[in-house]
């Protein structure tokens, strides 16, 4: 299956140029969108996410859909990015509960599925971190 | 507004039913649902009928002409889809349509087929509840979404994963005696703290089971009670819906349940009761960590509290407010576009009395039944009432 915008919003995050859209208010949100999400405002401009964002939460997936077969045993993760908050794969630790904490700083990019090869968000720990 | 009565309940076992048919499930369901009201089929003037994976299950679509066959009721029917939700909203709409005396007699509830799946296309349906593009393809599947609720609630709140345990093991206690429940038989809490991981920090007893069943309601009017001598004893009288962001990730917080608070509010509210009336609750424990939300959603417990409810003994059967005393979602399983009009059910035996566990409940009142699809991006709580 294939949607034009987040194959867009995807290639721009491999590119480094990650990007939120973000209304007068300061609303974050991700593509596509013709309003907020939160307050229905129109005018919604392209804001670059932060550089480095921070783990909120995580789990070590053990039992994975067909799609993340070969990926098991993974850390799932939300990271905030400033205006928005998106989910990923957190790579580049051991996947065990130990191995990770609420507050790392990660940065974002996009690699393969290790089960098919299609594109994934990943999280991996920030430089120095 | 007039009073929308339970004039009668009727649930299939909940467990495998192998390669039984959905519509054969529902169909079941619903004869128990008109003995158990004494309504004749003919005065059923619409079907609201609870489904969310049917298309990929049985490869079938456009259910609810289907089930009105089934069932053997000749009028208006239609297929309410929330993801875990479905048949909460389902029944929600049967009670504002007779509330608003649009119609005096609807048949509501819900089927769900599962088991004929293997496991990994069953995940991989229960998927679909969630963001595809931002979550499931990012590797969120249905029991790691609550896993990062979960994470998010230890790290604001405190709590543990015993903690988790001990409402499993109350679950599964109470779901002992109740025939229609998948798993009776008991799950001590060492027992559940020593089970392989699903997505940490749940294990598998912290996951409810997969699940095929079905329920369905008959709801009257009570005019239609009245006039026609149905003994209708149990009346709903609130029902609230709440919405929010889709992804967990876009929320305010990542450990509330905001769209639940929401539809307590305006439940409570059209009821006219609140928290502290409530004598009896079944609420939407997916997951063991998902009890501990509703439970503060409802305003049960402060935010942060209802982590140690279950081990403080406050839910048990015999504590102050028992939680779940049908099994829950957790022990007595959760056919997904069944489980809101299976609550209702439940609640509605409980207050008659007629409940394996009513002694436990022998003077309630108001019971509370929390509904709630993907990661409680829908909530709907209904408030019942005995009213004769």
């Amino acid at each position: 299956m294939s949607d034009a915008d987040h194959e867009a919003w995807l290639d721009a995050l491999d590119a480094g140029e990650g990007y939120a859209l973000v209304c007068p208010d300061g609303h974050g949100s991700l593509p596509p969108r013709r309003v907020c999400p939160e307050c229905g405002a129109a005018a919604l401009s392209r804001e670059p996410l932060a550089e480095t964002g921070r783990i909120e939460t995580f789990s070590v997936v053990h039992v994975p859909s067909p799609r993340f077969e070969d990926d098991a045993p993974y850390v799932t993760a939300v990271a905030d990015f400033g205006p928005i908050r998106t989910t990923g794969v957190l790579r580049g630790v051991d996947p065990e509960s130990d191995a990770v904490e609420v507050g790392l700083s990660v940065g974002v990019g996009v690699e393969e599925r290790a089960t098919d090869g299609e594109p994934l968000v990943v999280f991996r720990p920030a430089d120095g971190a | 507004m007039t009073d929308a009565r339970v004039a009668g309940v009727g649930l299939t076992r909940f467990g495998s039913h192998g390669d039984r048919a959905g519509r054969d499930l529902f169909a079941a369901a619903a004869e128990r649902a008109f003995e158990d009201a004494g309504v004749p089929r003919a005065d059923v003037e619409e079907l609201n009928y609870g489904n969310f994976m049917g298309a990929l299950a049985e490869h079938q679509g456009h259910q609810a002409p289907l089930m009105a066959e089934a069932a053997g009721v000749n009028c208006p029917a239609t297929r309410y889809e929330s993801a875990c939700a479905s048949a909460g909203v389902a029944v929600r709409e049967a009670v504002r349509t007779v509330a608003a005396g649009h119609v005096d007699v609807v048949l509501a509830g819900g089927m769900e087929r599962m088991t004929n799946l293997p496991t990994d296309e069953v995940t991989e349906g229960l998927a679909m509840a969630a963001d595809d593009l931002f979550e499931v393809r990012a590797g969120v599947t249905f029991p790691g979404a609550y896993a990062l609720m979960a994470t998010a609630y230890f790290e604001a709140y405190g709590g543990s994963r015993r903690d988790l345990a001990h409402i499993a093991s109350k679950n599964h206690e109470n779901a002992l005696p109740n025939e229609y429940a998948q798993y009776r038989r008991e799950v001590p809490v060492d027992e559940a703290m020593d089970a392989p991981p699903v997505a940490e920090p749940l294990h598998l007893y912290d996951a409810c089971p997969i699940t095929d069943g079905a329920s369905a309601l008959v709801i009257v009017s009570a005019e239609y009670a009245a006039e026609h001598d149905v003994d209708a004893p149990v009346a709903v009288t609130g029902t609230g819906q709440g919405t929010d962001r889709m992804a967990l990730g876009d929320r305010e917080h990542l450990a509330r349940t905001p769209a639940a608070d929401a539809a307590a509010e305006t439940a409570y509210a059209a009821a006219g009761v609140g928290p502290d009336d409530v004598d009896v609750a079944e609420v939407h424990d997916c997951f063991t960590i998902a009890e501990v939300l509703a439970t503060e959603s409802l305003g049960f417990f402060e935010v942060g509290e209802g982590i140690a409810a279950a081990r403080e003994g406050v839910t048990a059967a015999d504590g102050d407010l028992p939680v779940n005393l049908s099994g829950g979602l957790k022990a007595k399983g959760h056919p997904v576009g069944a489980t809101g009009g299976s609550q209702i059910a439940e609640l509605t035996r409980l207050l008659r009395g007629d409940h394996p566990n009513s002694e436990h409940v022998p003077d309630a009142q108001v019971g509370v039944a929390h509904n709630a699809g993907g990661t409680v991006a829908s909530a709907v709580v209904h408030v019942l009432e005995v009213a004769e």
